[in-house]
């Protein structure tokens, strides 16, 4: 058995569970350029947990690669027990995992309602339109805008209430508060929090760590294309030289 | 006899008639191009080639199968759109990387060789296509004579645009095409088969060009020809309306062949011009497209 593989279906340290994300010895390229040099890490069902890192360490292309976005991968990603490194991101996505991007991707030429309705649903449990609009009223009153007409702090919630109606037992934030008011950003956090509490999984991308740390149950850190280190969020405190450091903070 | 502006009234709605039938074409035509251009970003040179494919599956279903104008109206657009399909898989899926100048020059390439091929087999003078008998004869509308073939085409053509619009802006499955027209990696992260919309896509497309087809051959007969004078025309008109835009496709479809059917009443020395004008002057005052955005 190769090296690479070590992680799959073996407990997470500190976790103690089998996990429902497993990815290990992950390679992805945009083209040419080698971006993920052999990525290692799980997530147990329930879990809320963090990637972070500086800019450009891969965060987004390790979610991308999850999600099936990036076209050139190699290694091993096991949802569920399942491989899914050669399956197209429709697929994925029927398996059960859904992604906010972190530019939002919401749909000019669609008004709110449409894209709170266009990913279609991928299994039970997901929120019904009534549950989003009375985590994000402010949707319920623009329903018929244009989505791209919504504010930043609402095209964010139209984004991230888009991937709860669906259903998917693992959701992938790439930095959900970006740029936002801190309003928003408690907003977003009592999301995650109630979201948690219905039994979903998340991985998080968050700079913020800050506000990582008032969310997460677990923080891995990526540098370079690779996972360099985890830290439990109860010892985060006691390790934020560390954590400044590989942030560059 | 009376007269509007000096021109006798019966040769003006004559002419309106003659421009609204071409209109209708010329609006089926570049909705299809432009339901194409959205998704796939492919300028569909075989357009032309497609649209005089229908009118000869017609031809055949009538002279080798027995089979009338009806079932060719059924059968040639899904033919038609199914040979898209084909192309598309085998051909044009390769190209999606590259720069749009591929698919363009792959699509005007098809062109040349399916005419080519029919011109060797038919030669260039037209093929007789008859008007079905339920649409034979024409009504007397008071102050013209309208022929009811060519007011079925119009109504066709119609409904056909507008049912297209409405599915496209209006439900469910229009706001996947118009989702992945903006951004097809994300549309297919939520879960789409966004590959088998694009086949199913540029099948539609090329079936609507079948469908014009197969319209056409009763009024301007089937001709290996038949594409490639009518799409010139059809180009101008979505450079005018608009790449892409939907609703500009079908408006300017018709309001330009009106607008060249007034041309032969009152200048019929620039009728042939009239459309390559008009494309000239919006290009340099709003080089989108009339309903189009820069893109
Ligand atoms: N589409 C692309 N084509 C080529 N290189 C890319 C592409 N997307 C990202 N990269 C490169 O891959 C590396 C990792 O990028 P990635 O977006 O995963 O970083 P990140 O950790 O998410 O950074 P940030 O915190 O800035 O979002 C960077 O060096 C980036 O320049
Ligand atoms: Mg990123």
């Amino acid at each position: 058995m190769p090296e690479a593989v070590r992680i799959v279906d073996e407990p997470i340290a500190g976790a103690g569970t089998v996990p429902l994300l497993a990815v290990s010895g992950l390679n992805a390229w945009y083209g040419e350029s080698h971006i993920l040099h052999g990525v290692d890490f799980g997530i147990a069902e329930g879990e809320v947990v963090t990637l972070l890192g500086r800019n450009g360490a891969g965060k987004t292309t390790t979610l991308k690669s999850i999600m099936g976005m990036v076209e050139r991968r190699q290694g091993s990603i096991r949802f569920a027990g399942t491989e899914t490194i050669g399956l197209p991101s429709n697929r994925i996505a029927r398996s059960g995992i859904a992604f906010c991007p972190e530019e939002r991707g919401i749909f000019a030429s669609l008004n709110v309602k449409e894209n709170l309705l266009l990913p279609p649903q991928v299994g039970p449990g997901g929120l019904s339109v009534d549950q989003v609009f009375e985590l994000f009223p402010n949707l319920k009153e623009r329903q018929a805008s244009q989505g791209t007409k919504l504010s930043g702090g609402e095209q964010q919630m139209l984004a991230i209430g888009r991937i709860l109606r669906t259903g998917a037992r693992l959701l992938l934030l790439d930095e959900p508060t970006e740029g936002l008011a801190p309003v928003i950003v408690q907003q977003i956090r009592r999301t995650i929090e109630r979201i948690k509490a219905q039994g979903f999984t998340i991985l998080l991308v968050e700079q913020n760590f800050r506000f990582a740390a008032t969310v997460a149950d677990r923080h891995y850190v990526m540098e370079n294309g690779r996972v360099v280190d985890m830290i439990p969020n109860a010892e985060l405190e006691s390790n934020l030289q560390k954590v400044h450091d590989y942030l560059g903070v | 006899m009376t007269e509007i502006f000096g021109v006798p009234t019966q040769a003006l709605f004559g002419q309106l008639l003659i421009g609204l039938i071409n209109g209708s074409f010329y609006a089926l035509l570049s909705l299809g191009l432009a339901v194409i251009f959205g998704l796939l970003n492919i300028i569909n040179f075989t357009h032309g080639a497609q649209y005089m494919l229908g009118a000869f599956f017609a031809y055949f279903l009538l002279n080798k199968a027995g089979l009338g104008y009806w079932w060719s109206l059924a059968i040639a657009p899904l033919a038609s759109g199914a040979f898209g399909m084909l192309i598309e898989r085998t051909m044009l899926k390769q190209l999606y990387k590259l720069d749009h100048l591929y698919g363009l020059l792959l699509t005007f390439g098809l062109a040349l060789i399916i005419q080519g091929l029919f011109r060797n087999e038919y030669g260039s003078s037209g093929l007789p296509y008859p008007i079905p008998e339920e649409l034979s004869g024409a009504r007397n509308l008071g102050f013209m004579f309208l022929p009811n073939y060519r007011a079925w085409v119009i109504f066709a053509s119609l409904v056909v645009c507008v049912g297209t619009w409405f599915v496209i802006e209006r439900t469910k499955l229009g706001s996947y095409l118009r989702a992945a027209t903006e951004n097809p990696a994300l549309v297919q992260a939520f879960g789409i088969n966004v590959p088998r919309m694009i086949t199913l896509t540029y099948g539609f497309g090329v079936g609507l060009a079948g469908l014009a087809g197969v319209m056409a051959a009763p009024i301007y007969q089937v001709s290996p020809q038949m594409g490639a004078d009518l799409i010139i025309v059809v180009f101008a008109v979505v450079v005018i309306g608009g790449m892409g835009s939907i609703m500009g496709s079908i408006v300017t479809g018709f309001a330009l062949g009106l607008v060249e059917g007034l041309t032969k009443v009152f200048y019929p020395e620039a009728s042939n011009t009239v459309i390559f004008i008009i494309m000239a002057i919006v290009l340099m005052i709003k080089p989108a497209g009339l309903f189009g955005t820069q893109r």
